[in-house]
């Protein structure tokens, strides 16, 4: 391109036209950003997020301590201890997760026979310290209740490839 | 020897061994269900087939006589094909419930179902289960998940000798029971949790609480009793959730007692974990320094002979040894590790050690006992003398018992008397089991402390040595004559000199205001309210049984799980147990005590480190310097000494009045004190 097509381009603000137009193609597409947190992305069945402990329809807690997902997790973030429950089944005393240490790589739910530990879909558990992310029984187990129409719709979703 | 080829290696093996030690022998992993190498062989499993040359079909290792020159298959495709067949089938009836049975992570079906079963299952009906049945306060029962191995069948019947347990119905119907609902009868049925190669028989008090991956192991020794089984404390955190044996042949095989397992619910209850003193009667919490200067004040001008000590059962020989010389730097005489008042001359090693060995007992051919039931007193070792009268088959180990009319020894004893005249009578030669021993090649006499706590002890022992030599047992290849120990302490006791030196009082004599000072180290088996109202005592130690609630200064001491210590069984063998697991709050080693408190006492103990105390302990007797244990005969035939008390007439009474409380630990256990209530408190109001 030599000097005088360059000057023209220059003079005839040839440039602000071209981004002038890029702009006006743009301002007719369907917009790329969401308005977090009044809308939310779409996430996978597979998504991993915030833990939860599922229970049965009847209200009997999932979870039998068989310690599995404790001895899988790579991070070493899970705690168990168990002890018989009155009616003589196996069941946890505590089970405490340290969010802080967790990585989300979801081994626990693939660790878990009985489909009690899952991630669920919820990433919006940012708190103020760091004892709130020390998550123990109760808490998992309200997670769980909370969310658990989600979580069984997603276990469907994904169970043909499992 | 035979020779046969195991795939391809070639193998000598001893005549009469089956395929499946042949193929051990050569390194071949063979598996098995029901096969036991310490059982009787009963090849029901199937799991152990391989091919023969020359055989049609698989044949079950376990079961198969070799001979020369046979070739045996263990890999090929026939052998596989019909490993993995037999596992279907055991794993029909078998419940997938893996993640809630306590075998898990350590089940021989899970380990082998992985490595030689199929990966899916074809089984769509429906499976059989089996009503759990109950078998005392240890075992936990889930019968459905039986495989029908019967190892517990062979188990209590050839081992416990206790033949409670068998099966009823056959085929898929076979289930195992004890026929009636009633707690096992045996102080060795723990030892069915470890035999059950599936999650059917589990431990009732540990159940749920580990798996076994999240287990340190450490090994110990039991001082439940004095045999010094060796055992793993296996713990999680600052813990020990449960105790296993560890095989030893020349001890414990591979058995356990009830009372060392399951003892160690006791290890966190009733703990002392910070020094204490009493303040105008009342127990205060103090610190160590204040308790040390306080001992440090009261000890200042009491003469060493008004100074006294008495070591208590389960002591560690590094913390025997540090009050040994404790006391000596005070000038004290008065020191005694014999709380059951026994009385030994224990001028010769061999006259208060368990000299024909527990292994020695598999060679003897005739016994008596003498006021000792080892069935309570040292079940282990009751076990091995079952087997070797098993073994040698009827009427070839005879044995008879004087003393214990009532006890069930597991094995068919003759009682000959319930005194100590009966061995006179046998001495005289007036009862026909007088010839039996002097007829046998190899007898042996165990004296317990039935006899040698009783006044006239020392002249028993005498006695029973006679004999022993009467009936030549006691020569340069073998020594027949034996002290039965209940306490895991005090041949290592004896050997470093924790008896009274001279002019020095007993454990009688200490009572009863003989001393103005007098410390315990873990002594809470001795008349502890019969220490004089003056007396200032000291109790170093880790519970709070007895001997803590008297006490005017506590000083916390740690359990055998806790420390490194140096034990010596009945034998005089001596072993070494490593630490566990930390100890609870302020508590520290037994010997460092001692140790702190001489420089506060202004005569410091010349040893630091734990390495230099047991130099100080192989100066002081010879065995704690050797790694190996050997046992001797002996040329000597000097009998010791006889005591100033003569042999009365009074026969001989049990020493363990209840088997699971015998000392503070098992006193603080809820599962030990569940047992007494159905073992032996029954037994007792029936008495009365």
């Amino acid at each position: 391109m030599n000097a005088l097509t360059k000057a023209a381009r220059s003079m005839l603000l040839a440039e602000l036209a071209a981004g002038m137009g890029a702009t006006l193609k743009a301002f007719f597409k369907p917009k790329a950003t969401i308005n977090y947190p009044y809308e939310k992305g779409v996430l996978s069945p597979r998504f991993r997020g915030e833990h939860a402990l599922r229970r049965y329809p009847n209200g009997e807690e999932r979870c039998i301590a068989c310690k599995l997902c404790e001895a899988t997790c790579p991070a070493e973030a899970i705690t168990i201890e168990a002890e018989p429950r009155d009616d003589g089944s196996r069941r946890t005393t505590r089970y405490d997760i340290d969010m802080t240490k967790c990585i989300y790589c979801g081994l626990c739910e693939e660790a878990c026979p009985v489909d009690a530990i899952v991630e669920g879909p919820n990433y919006e558990f940012a708190t103020e310290t760091r004892e709130e992310l020390m998550y123990d029984k109760n808490k998992l187990l309200a997670n769980g209740d909370r969310w658990e129409s989600v979580l069984a719709r997603r276990l469907e979703l994904d169970a043909p490839y499992r | 020897m035979v020779k046969v080829t195991v795939d391809g290696i070639v193998v000598d093996v001893a005549p009469g061994s089956s395929a499946l030690q042949a193929c051990e022998a050569a390194g071949k992993e063979i598996p098995r269900f029901c096969y036991h190498e310490r059982l009787s062989v009963a090849g029901n499993c199937r799991m152990c087939l391989v091919e023969v040359s020359g055989g049609r079909k698989p044949v079950a290792s376990c079961g198969f006589p070799i001979s020369n020159g046979m070739q045996i298959f263990t890999d090929t495709a026939v052998v596989r094909r019909a490993r993995k067949a037999v596992m279907e089938f055991l794993l029909i009836n078998h419940p997938l419930d893996c993640p809630i049975c306590d075998q898990g992570g350590e089940c021989d079906l899970q380990d082998q179902a992985f490595g030689y079963g199929a990966d899916h299952s074809r089984y769509r009906e429906n499976k059989r289960a089996v009503t759990d049945k109950y078998l005392g306060p240890l075992v936990k029962t889930v019968m459905t998940r039986c495989i029908q191995c019967t190892r517990c069948i062979r188990f209590s019947t050839e081992v416990a000798g206790v033949p409670e347990l068998g099966g009823v119905s056959r085929g898929e119907n076979l289930e195992i029971t004890n026929y009636v609902e009633k707690a096992l009868t045996s102080e060795l049925s723990g030892n069915l949790i470890d035999i059950c190669p599936v999650g059917a028989l589990t431990s009732q008090p540990y159940a749920f609480s580990a798996r076994p991956w999240e287990l340190k192991r450490t090994d110990s020794i039991d001082v439940c009793d004095a045999v010094g089984t060796n055992i793993v404390m296996q713990a999680r955190g600052a813990s020990v959730l449960r105790i296993v044996p560890r095989i030893n042949d020349e001890v414990n095989e591979e058995w356990l007692a009830d009372k060392g397992r399951f003892v160690v619910d006791g290890f966190r209850r009733r703990r002392l974990d910070r020094p204490w003193v009493r303040v105008e009667g009342r127990l205060q919490p103090a610190s160590w320094a204040d308790a040390f200067s306080l001992i440090a004040t009261r000890l200042k001008g009491v003469p060493g002979a008004r100074i006294g000590a008495i070591a208590g059962d389960m002591c560690d020989g590094e913390s025997l040894m540090a009050l040994k010389d404790l006391m000596g730097m005070l000038g004290s005489p008065n020191i005694d590790c014999r709380q059951d008042g026994a009385r030994y001359d224990t001028s010769r090693r061999d006259f208060y050690t368990f000299n024909t060995g527990i292994s020695g007992i598999d060679e003897a051919d005739a016994l008596l006992i003498v006021g000792s039931i080892p069935r309570q007193e040292a079940p282990v070792l009751n076990a091995r003398i079952r087997r070797r009268f098993v073994d040698a088959g009827r009427g070839k180990f005879p044995i008879a018992m004087i003393g214990a009319p009532n006890a069930d020894p597991t094995y068919a004893a003759t009682v000959l008397g319930e005194g100590p005249d009966t061995l006179a009578k046998l001495a005289a030669g007036e009862l026909p089991f007088a010839e039996v021993l002097a007829n046998a090649k190899n007898p042996m006499i165990i004296v317990g402390h039935g006899a040698l706590t009783r006044p006239d002890g020392q002249a028993i022992a005498k006695a029973c040595w006679d004999l022993a030599v009467q009936m030549n047992a006691i020569r340069p290849d073998w020594h027949g004559f034996n002290v039965l120990h209940t306490a895991a302490s005090r041949v290592a006791g004896l050997d470093l000199g924790l008896v009274p030196g001279p002019q020095g009082r007993d454990v009688a004599g200490m009572l009863g205001g003989g001393v103005d000072v007098l410390w315990l180290l873990g002594a809470d088996e001795f008349a502890v309210r019969d220490i004089g109202p003056d007396t200032f005592v000291i109790y170093q130690g880790h519970h709070g049984d007895a001997g803590a609630a008297r006490a005017d200064v506590i000083l916390p001491g740690v359990l055998y799980a806790e420390k490194p210590g140096t034990y010596t069984n009945t034998e005089g063998r001596v072993q070494r147990a490593f630490r566990a697991v930390m100890p609870p709050g302020e508590a520290r080693e037994d010997w460092r005590i001692l140790r702190a408190f001489s420089e506060v006492a202004g005569r410091k103990l010349p040893y630091d480190t734990i390495e230099s105390l047991r130099a100080r302990m192989a100066q002081a007797h010879p065995a704690y310097g050797q790694a190996e244990h050997a046992r001797l005969g002996a040329a000597d035939t000097t009998a010791p000494q006889a005591g100033s008390v003569a042999v009365a007439a009074t026969p001989f009474y049990p020493v363990i009045a209840d088997y699971y409380l015998t000392h503070a630990v098992c006193r603080a256990s809820p599962t030990m004190e569940t047992c007494s209530g159905i073992y032996v408190r029954p037994a007792i109001e029936a008495a009365e």
